[in-house]
């Protein structure tokens, strides 16, 4: 600690060049911080205990092949499962089209299979007897300032209703809330609206679903019902693959793209890029303080401090700007979140993210300080003090 | 008095390139403890290497040195520095002073390979500050201090940890005359009050004048001896 002030000193001897040296490291470790929570909570994905009770029955071709609706019945009789419901993906979005919801036309059981979130009786009464009734998550809710007994007008980007227009209009007659006040759920940010309705009333998709839910009794019986649910349509023209939701959560985003890989080759290429610049910036400050390192070695300072002070620089500066900016993403992220209306779940920046964070951190401190601290050490008193 | 410093037969080669230079031609000198020695000769003469060699900043090709009974040549570089740390302090032409830190902070370098406590280092440095006529500027950074101020922080930083012996080499070959005359009379204080043996490299026949002896050296070879 007694050289801290030594090396403190060294690191603001050029102010604006550390300074923007910072600038980009907090960056890299903001984006960093937003990334890794991304990839941590697409990781996380459908990873509750109800989840391994529930599993999803979708096309086995691509989950945008439908299947037919009469599929339930026979799922029913399957032993083991409790009840199925279904869904079909409705892509509504609100005022703008840049304002996407979650909107899914579902079986009228759908909610019951969500033990972890619910409406009132009388919201639910209100919603089996009202044929355009949708319930909304309370977090859209509040996000729009929906209230029950508002018109919702949603645009579809897939489906037209009857009169070939893409605007939809619907009755909010229930608010979903999760079970637990603490909790979060993603259908406390979703629209639910009859699927009978949808059905009806769009020309295209006339008794066809686009998955199906269905809660088992006992969830170590959860393979052998899959199996079995999947014999159902073996050897059809709409064979099915059946997994945990949480499974076909990660199927589902594997679809999309391998979001661990392409988080890990952004960061790859930003941390590349910070490594080449702070290591640019080491090697300038470094050389432009050979005199002064020289004065150092002169007054007795081993060539092994001299190694350990450039080190402990390079790791400080790197760690500076490293923790102001995960510090950052861990106050942006939840701020962002909440300004999303539920749509974006940013966790917070965790325990492993910090953990791996700051080994990041060290981590390009040294590899960033390593040459010109080796050069400082190695350095020849009489030849550094004569500007050779 | 005894010796402080005892140099056999000392040689010096550089390799540059291909080529082999022998700056210094075995020299044997003796430097008593107390002197005030002043190293003359001309650019190349071999002055600053028999400087380095006897701070304990460079090695010898061949020969010896023995300083306060310690030979030195001997020394590896760990030790080396270590010695420095407890028997040397270094005064330089352009003052080498950290120019980030305080005077203050300068003076307190040495005493960061000591063992003194924060406040101990502060008091110390303070004390050093004050013998040199600086204390109202320990806050100033280099930049704020004229030449003349600059050199006498790098004294203070140079006798804060009370070293047998002070090397500087041409101390006031940046300094105007006035300045170069303060810095000169506090190296003698330093010497007739303080006790310390001073070995100073200069060009300057005046600068020299201070000094107890003078010694000439041409082409590596000490070449004359004499007494101020």
């Amino acid at each position: 600690m007694k050289y801290l002030h030594l090396i403190w000193a060294a690191l603001f001897r050029r102010k604006t060049r550390t300074f923007l040296t910072l600038v980009s490291i907090l960056t890299a470790f903001l984006l960093f911080g937003m990334l890794d929570g991304v990839r941590t909570s697409f990781a996380n994905v459908g990873k509750s205990a109800a989840g391994a009770k529930r599993l999803q029955t979708g096309s086995k071709l691509s989950f945008i092949e439908t299947l037919p609706q009469s599929l339930q019945a026979r799922i029913a009789q399957v032993p083991g499962a409790e009840d199925v419901a279904y869904a079909n993906w409705f892509g509504g979005a609100y005022q703008d089209p840049h304002n996407q919801v979650f909107s899914f036309a579902v079986s009228p059981n759908y909610i019951d299979i969500y033990p972890e979130v619910d409406v009132t009786p009388a919201e639910r009464k209100a919603f089996d007897r009202t044929r355009t009734g949708v319930l909304v998550g309370d977090v859209l809710a509040a996000k729009y300032h929906w209230k029950v007994g508002d018109k919702l007008p949603l645009q579809s980007n897939i489906y037209p209703n009857r009169d070939g227009s893409k605007n939809w209009s619907f009755d909010i007659v229930g608010i979903i809330r999760a079970t637990r006040p603490d909790d979060k759920q993603f259908l406390q940010g979703a629209v639910l609206m009859h699927w009978k309705y949808f059905d009806e009333s769009n020309p295209y998709n006339r008794g066809r679903v686009g998955w199906y839910v269905t809660s088992v009794a006992d969830a170590g019986q959860s393979d052998r019902v899959a199996r079995a649910i999947d014999a159902l349509s073996a050897n059809s023209d709409h064979e099915t693959k059946t997994m945990t939701e949480q499974a076909a959560m990660a199927s589902w985003v594997k679809q999309m793209g391998d979001i661990g890989f392409i988080v890990v080759s952004i960061m790859g290429a930003v941390f590349f890029t910070l490594l080449l610049l702070t290591g640019n910036t080491m090697a300038q400050a470094v050389r432009e303080r050979t005199s002064e390192l020289a004065v150092l070695k002169t007054i007795g300072f081993s060539s092994r401090a001299v190694l350990a002070l450039v080190l402990a620089e390079s790791v400080l500066l790197v760690l500076l700007g490293g923790v102001i900016g995960l510090g950052l993403a861990a106050l942006l992220g939840p701020i962002m979140s909440a300004g999303s209306g539920g749509m974006l779940n940013m966790p917070p920046v965790g325990a492993a993210s910090w953990a791996l964070g700051v080994g990041l951190m060290i981590a390009i401190g040294l590899l960033v300080g390593v040459l010109p601290a080796w050069r400082a050490m190695r350095l020849n008193i009489v030849d550094a003090l004569a500007g050779r | 008095m005894g010796n402080l410093i005892e140099i056999r037969d000392l040689a010096k080669v550089y390799t540059r390139g291909k080529q082999k230079v022998e700056v210094l031609h075995h020299i044997n000198l003796d430097i008593a403890e107390g002197d005030f020695l002043a190293l003359m000769g001309p650019s190349g003469s071999g002055k600053t290497t028999l400087l380095n060699l006897i701070g304990g900043l460079d090695t010898a090709t061949a020969g010896s040195i023995g300083v306060g009974g310690q030979r030195i040549d001997q020394l590896g570089a760990g030790a080396l520095a270590k010695w420095r740390a407890a028997n040397v302090g270094f005064v330089f032409q352009f003052y080498n002073l950290m120019p980030m830190l305080s005077a203050q902070r300068n003076v307190e370098l040495p005493l960061l390979l000591t063992k003194l406590s924060s406040s101990e280092r502060r008091q110390r440095a303070s004390i050093a500050l004050q013998l040199v006529g600086l204390a109202d500027r320990a806050s100033h950074k280099p930049s704020e201090l004229s030449g003349g101020q600059q050199q006498r922080v790098a004294i203070a930083r140079a006798i804060v940890s009370d070293p047998t012996l002070l090397v500087c080499d041409e101390p006031t070959g940046d300094l105007d005359r006035q300045s170069a005359e303060d810095v000169l009379a506090l190296l003698r204080t330093l010497n007739r009050e303080h006790g310390k043996t001073i070995v100073m490299v200069t060009h300057d026949p005046k600068a020299a004048e201070y000094a107890n002896h003078t010694l000439h050296l041409d082409k590596g070879t000490l070449v004359e001896q004499a007494v101020a």
